[in-house]
């Protein structure tokens, strides 16, 4: 039987939150008629079997129902009062079971049946409206919250939004986030469907900012509705409901608290054993992510990174428990560290994660995600091709990677080192396909004649950006003398590069400057693979000599050694 | 609207707040404006220096670019100059509008910037006598380039010649001589007569200018991993 518990229980105020949704079903009897009539191939029953096999749909009653129903379902459009029986099935399935806390099915129901209703009933049309569900689930005010973060996310992806949905998921955020911080959630779900709502979240408004930035072909009703609206996707609201998650989750206490032993989180994949819910700890957590993620499309590199800065990323944690998060929080910390000329770091990091993609990769063919990651990961080969440009560490990155990278940006690399007018016009193209798209966060003056604004976050940020290869330029010809000697004097190296001394002074300390980088704590880090010293006039190379890390090694082999001495304990002899 | 700041982290309790608690407390508030402003005129009487509060600063200008004053964004990118070798002055330009940044103020500090970034700081020297007006305004300017002159020197040489060392801090005759005084008291400078080329100035080792001295960060393991083992050990 069902507990009888809501999803949560309102904290704040005593109105009954399924006031809140009254829905107004009252469906056009005509054309629900005529849609029965398209029988659909799928029963309630069978919704409920297939669910049992991990809901694979047989392909054969897919294409049977296309031919039957495609046509006609085309000509009928698209009525949001219209359930589907798998529809219907499906909302009263999910919100079963995330009143049962079965986190398995709802993972299930949430990362395969949602897609697999999607590609056969809504490919192109959005899910039918929260109204005409809600009285499948009890109207419950968080189930419907959850159905409609779906519903957009949906439409988001498959459609394009009217600039009254944008605004309209804003407001279903701010409730969906409203109830998770002010009230107490009884839900435990699963930490992809919670990750993906921090991504869509950040998405979303990252996309209303592009979208409103094109103001140039904007109707005047449309202005109309963002003067009135200017509270939607607020760049305030945004970092502060991500800010105000990760306070309220106390989600950097509990990672504190987990160093010490205190406590257990990732242990658990952030999920709760003990009857609690895990909904605002790992919004909370999700959203240190969400928030580097915004610093960097804002092109605040430093305050983003020490947003991150709980999370211990040289270490698993419930960031890589999910293939989206991993990517993203690796994706915008080396993007970040590149800007911030920390290219070391960018670059073990990337080597890291284009491993474990490679490796990984046949495991997510089947995920709505697979697109995603790919295209992320093709944008961090081309990072790691601008870094291992202005930084030849190739001794840290692997093998495979390095082949691979070779294979995609081998041919570009090498002409990036030239530091021509095509070298540049190569950092650039790399620059613009991988970076995020950047944006402008305050809203347009509708006064003046409209203009669109959409470039110029991104251009400033490549301006920079270039501004910075130029003033390594003359770098990589010092390292191609510095790596042939052991020793050279400073007026031989002038007379090879065709500089006078003080220039060439100049350039051995730009060299020195560019490959010393601050770390967070203010330390001095060295990035440089060959590095030297001046002694009177003399420069005396220095080569870096890869470390060795003898500790974890002999760490690893003493737990080894360990369990071979259990194991021939156990053994009696004869 | 989640602007909400009822909770604030349990560190932080005292009575009256330094304005770098405020912003850690009030990240993306918007309120906390005149105070930001206030605080880069103090940092530049009383020769401090908090970059995070200065990039707060400039993201709430960023969001609402009708409240920015760019004398006050000037100051900001002065301070941040002197931050050098740190990279704060392309962290606050990352955040400035480009056409903000067209302006002639801020196009002297970018080629101020570029000049120290690139080592030509008898460039630099010259460029900044000429605008006088934006670093005189800043205690301590020439200072704070003359020590990540210092700093990069020594990242560079064992041992550098007197004149280069002139060039790179602006100081000559006999004032470097004081100043040469200064350091050799002070920080281990050492002044060596050349085979006739005159004077050398033999810096402090550092790890970068005597490779020998490098410590094996890699020798250290932390304690955490350790722990695994505790259960064998004991």
């Amino acid at each position: 039987m069902l507990s009888q518990q809501p999803l949560y229980v309102e904290a704040q105020t005593s109105k009954n939150p399924t006031d809140l949704l009254c829905p107004s079903l009252n469906p056009n009897l005509s054309s629900h008629t005529r849609l029965a009539q398209l029988t659909l191939p799928i029963c309630p029953l069978l919704l409920c079997s297939t669910m049992a096999t991990g809901y694979d749909y047989d392909d054969a009653t897919a294409v049977n129902y296309d031919d039957q129903g495609g046509p006609q379902r085309q000509d009928l459009g698209y009525d949001p009062n219209f359930v589907p029986d798998s529809v219907k099935s499906f909302v009263v399935h999910l919100y079963r079971h995330i009143r049962e806390k079965n986190v398995y099915e709802i993972h299930q129901m949430y990362e395969t049946s949602f897609q697999t209703l999607s590609e056969r009933l809504f490919k192109e049309t959005p899910w039918p409206s929260v109204d005409a569900v809600a009285h499948y689930v009890d109207n419950d005010h968080v189930f419907c919250l959850l159905y409609r973060e779906m519903w957009f996310r949906h439409l988001y992806a498959r459609l394009s939004p009217t600039l009254k949905q944008r605004i309209d998921s804003w407001d279903n955020y701010c409730s969906l986030f409203q109830v998770v911080l002010h009230g107490v959630v009884n839900m435990q779900l699963p930490n992809q469907w919670l990750w993906d709502m921090v991504d869509e979240f950040v998405y979303q408004f990252q996309s209303f900012c592009q979208y409103r930035a094109k103001m140039k072909n904007k109707t005047e009703q449309e202005i109309a509705l963002l003067r009135q609206h200017d509270q939607a996707w607020n760049v305030y609201g945004v970092l502060n409901f991500l800010q105000a998650l990760v306070e309220k989750s106390m989600i950097i206490q509990i990672l504190e608290h987990e160093k010490q032993g205190l406590e257990q989180f990732t242990a658990t994949d952030g999920y709760d054993y003990n009857g609690g819910s895990n909904v605002l700890k790992v919004l909370g957590y999700f959203s240190m992510v969400g928030l580097l993620r915004v610093h960097c499309l804002l092109g605040d590199y430093h305050t983003g990174l020490k947003c991150l800065l709980p999370i211990d990323i040289s270490q698993q944690g419930v960031y890589t428990s999910v293939i989206g998060s991993h990517i993203t929080t690796i994706y915008h910390y080396g993007f970040a560290n590149l800007m911030l000329r920390r290219y070391v770091d960018a670059i073990r990091e990337f080597n890291k994660i284009l491993l474990y993609i490679y490796k990984t990769k046949q495991y997510h063919q089947k995920s709505p995600q697979y697109e995603q990651i790919l295209k992320k990961n093709e944008q961090m080969y081309a990072l790691l091709a601008i870094c291992l440009s202005l930084c030849p560490q190739v001794k840290l990155v692997e093998e495979t990677v390095n082949s691979q990278l070779r294979e995609k940006y081998g041919e570009k690399m090498i002409r990036m080192q030239r530091y021509d007018d095509e070298a540049f016009a190569i950092y650039d193209e790399l620059f613009s396909y991988a970076c995020p798209k950047f944006i402008t966060p305050s809203a347009p003056s509708f006064e003046e004649p409209l203009i669109n604004y959409n470039q110029d976050a991104y251009r400033l940020q490549l301006k920079l950006f270039l501004y910075e290869v130029k003033q390594q330029q003359l770098l990589s010809g010092v390292r191609t003398f510095l790596k042939v000697y052991s020793t050279i004097s400073l007026a031989k190296l002038a007379n090879y590069m065709e500089v006078d001394e003080p220039t060439l002074r100049t350039i051995l300390m730009t060299y020195k400057h560019k490959t010393h980088a601050v770390d967070s704590e203010g330390k001095i880090i060295s990035n440089a693979d060959v590095d030297f010293y001046i002694d009177d006039d003399m420069i005396h190379v220095i080569e870096s000599k890869p470390l060795k890390r003898y500790g974890d090694y002999f760490l690893r082999q003493i737990v080894k050694l360990e369990g071979v001495i259990n194991d021939m304990d156990r053994i009696k002899l004869e | 609207m989640g602007r909400e700041r009822e909770t604030q982290n349990p560190q932080q309790q005292q009575v009256s707040f330094t304005v770098e608690q405020l912003v850690a407390v009030n990240p993306y508030n918007p309120d906390i404006l005149p105070d930001l402003e206030n605080y880069v005129n103090e940092q530049i009487s009383s020769q401090k220096y908090s970059l995070d509060a200065n990039l707060c600063l400039l993201r709430l200008y960023q969001f609402e670019p009708e409240r920015m004053s760019t004398q006050i964004v000037a100051r900001i990118l002065v301070k941040a100059l002197m931050a050098m070798p740190a990279p704060d002055f392309s962290l606050c330009l990352f955040l400035i509008p480009e056409r903000v940044q067209m302006e002639e103020k801020f196009k002297t500090l970018m080629v101020l910037s570029h000049y120290l970034e690139t080592g030509r700081f008898r460039q630099f020297w010259d460029e900044a006598a000429k605008s006088r007006n934006i670093v005189e305004a800043v205690p301590g300017f020439e200072q704070a380039i003359q020590s990540y002159a210092i700093h990069l020197l020594s990242l560079t040489y064992q041992k550098v010649p007197r004149s280069v060392l002139a060039e790179a801090i602006n100081i000559e005759g006999l004032s470097l001589d004081k100043f040469l005084e200064q350091q050799m008291t002070n920080c281990g400078w050492k002044i060596e007569q050349g085979h006739g080329k005159g004077q050398f100035i033999v810096l402090p080792s550092n790890e970068f200018n005597h490779p020998q001295l490098k410590k094996n960060t890699a020798d250290g393991i932390p304690l955490e991993h350790i722990t695994r083992i505790f259960p064998i050990l004991g």
